[in-house]
């Protein structure tokens, strides 16, 4: 099973200029990260549901976050821009920080927040307005309301989302006479239209056929070239497709950290191991 | 309930004494089914039939356009009343909506403890006759003032609509996605902004039932009217002088010795009955379905 994983991962499109270290070579210094988890512990109510978790996002990278169901890699994704918040009883210790900045300081705005870090769901989620207002919600919400900017926006993220000549002939059309992939990378250009810093995706393909998200992988590689991206995926093999980092989590532990290709071929850990080859998940 | 398990044979086929039971049974509570809803329907058919046959003939444009006529005379008509009526509806709406959709915000927004305190008191009120709420404002605003007013009435009516619209709102809020929410969240809008250009949007259809069902409900409550508006023979648009009604007129031209008071009493029934009718309608064609979904 890791062999086929292993033949994946080597067949993927590496980046030119991101040359891959090999074990032995002493690794070369990575960038400042743009996001710094430290001693991150999370509680619902009384359940501790996230176990001291430590870890560095590195900037115009996508990050994959893998682990079996109910391993708190949703939840962990959804700290990174408060959206637990939303949840009675919810409760972050320890530290997450946005380009050095603590994002749970009593004085952030966690709206900006938002708008910096921004989410793509599970199952798409368009509002039930018009392809055009459901990309132009977010910059008229931010201030922005000159039509012509707006048009602007619209096509521009709409292109970025590899949408554009679907729908470029009738934008007025309801969001909801897409298909599912198509809402979902209507839901991605929502989100570029708030020119975040990083997106986050919780399973945006796992309601999706393979076609959808073979683009939507392309797509995302085309993004990284000027976002971080933050994944969460049940798909092991898209992990290793489109992934430079991957965390593995389990029960809410992170149990392994490191480059994709070391986590798919050489795991430090026993349970990652397991886990990549499939002996349980 | 009929030997469901083949006893004698193998095969999938019922026996045909197991059909003609199986279809026996089923006609049986079809039947009964049939029978409450035509008791239900034909009820409602009987009253506005016999109203309607009874009172058609009543129904000129006197009706809407004159006042009061001399007792005992034809030629009178029910305008002071459909007038007054509307002007304490509008009165109503501006204390029952605003206060009925915020409410059911607060309930879907709020967190804490305290928060299901809110829809308790409102269902004890919803269950409040409207004669008592009738009385609070004649105690409060009648009182003072020393005046019977429409807008004694009209606040009645309003006080009387809250309950209404609020737990409609709350209950159509409640059911749109969750997903709404947090994309809109996710985008790095405020809870408020959310509320306002995402939630209510896509629930505004099922609050206008609710709004429209709330005025149904008020249009023809009298006893509140009975000593906060009190009526008036005269006709009068202040608000701070008594006004006549139409639930009102109904009593008193039907409780009249004259026959002509009577007729008038049933066409005032009639076009009540119709205001209602009418805004039911109105609803199901401006909102039709119960979500914005598609345009």
């Amino acid at each position: 099973m890791s062999s086929t994983i292993s033949k994946v991962v080597e067949s993927a499109p590496t980046p030119a200029d991101t040359p891959m270290p090999s074990v032995d070579q002493p690794q070369s210094p990575s960038p400042e990260p743009i996001i710094a988890v430290d001693h991150l512990n999370f509680y619902y109510g009384a359940y501790h549901a996230l176990n001291d978790i430590n870890m560095r996002i590195i900037p115009r990278e996508i990050t994959a976050l893998i682990g079996p169901s109910g391993c708190g890699k949703s939840t962990f994704l959804r700290t990174l821009n408060r959206m637990n918040d939303l949840i009675d009883g919810a409760r972050v210790q320890g530290q997450i920080t946005l380009d050095g900045e603590d994002i749970n300081h009593p004085a952030v705005d966690v709206v900006l927040l938002r708008k910096k870090v921004g989410m793509v769901f599970q199952k798409p989620n368009p509002f039930p307005m018009s392809i055009f207002d459901n990309i132009a919600y977010g910059p008229r919400i931010h201030g922005t309301t000159n039509a012509k900017k707006l048009n602007e926006i619209v096509e521009e993220t709409l292109r970025g989302a590899a949408l554009w000549d679907e729908v470029k002939d009738n934008l007025k059309k309801s969001a909801f006479s897409l298909s599912g992939g198509q809402q979902q990378r209507l839901c991605i250009a929502r989100v570029l239209a708030v020119r975040p810093e990083v997106i986050l995706m919780d399973e945006p393909c796992s309601a999706l056929d393979p076609n959808s998200t073979f683009r939507i992988e392309q797509l995302m590689e085309d993004l990284r070239k000027e976002y971080t991206i933050v994944i969460v995926t049940h798909n092991m093999q898209q992990a290793a497709r489109t992934s430079q980092h991957t965390g593995f989590f389990l029960r809410g532990v992170l149990n392994e950290f490191g480059e994709t290709s070391n986590i798919f071929t050489n795991p430090v850990n026993k349970e990652t191991e397991d886990y990549v080859s499939g002996r349980f998940g | 309930m009929s030997s469901s398990i083949q006893s004698s044979n193998n095969s999938l086929r019922l026996r045909p004494r197991q059909i003609q039971n199986r279809q026996l049974y089923s006609g049986f509570i079809l039947a009964l089914t049939l029978v409450a809803t035509i008791i239900t329907v034909g009820a409602l058919l009987f009253v506005l039939g016999y109203l309607l046959f009874k009172g058609v003939r009543s129904l000129d444009l006197n009706v809407i356009t004159k006042g009061p006529a001399p007792m005992g005379m034809n030629g009178g008509g029910l305008r002071n009343g459909i007038i007054g009526t509307m002007i304490m509806l509008a009165i109503a709406s501006t204390i029952g909506i605003p206060v009925g959709i915020l409410g059911g915000i607060y309930q879907i927004e709020a967190k804490g403890k305290f928060v299901w305190i809110v829809r308790f008191f409102t269902d004890v009120l919803n269950g409040i006759p409207s004669v008592v709420i009738g009385l609070f404002i004649f105690i409060v605003v009648v009182g003072p003032t020393h005046q019977f007013s429409a807008l004694a009435g009209g606040l009645a009516l309003g006080i009387l609509m809250i309950p209404t619209v609020m737990k409609t709102t709350e209950e159509i809020l409640r059911l749109v996605p969750n997903a709404l929410r947090e994309a809109s969240l996710g985008l790095g809008a405020s809870r408020w902004r959310t509320m306002s250009s995402v939630i209510l949007p896509a629930a505004k259809n099922g609050i206008i039932t609710g709004i429209m069902l709330a005025v149904a409900r008020v249009a023809g409550e009298t006893a509140p009217l009975l000593y906060t508006a009190f009526g008036n023979t005269l006709f009068s648009i202040k608000l701070n002088k008594p006004i006549d009604a139409l639930p009102l007129d109904i009593f008193t031209m039907a409780t009249s010795p004259y026959a002509s008071d009577n007729r008038l009493a049933l066409a005032g029934a009639i076009i009540l009955i119709g205001l209602i009718f009418f805004l039911s309608i109105l609803t199901r064609f401006t909102t039709g379905r119960q979500f914005v979904e598609e345009k």
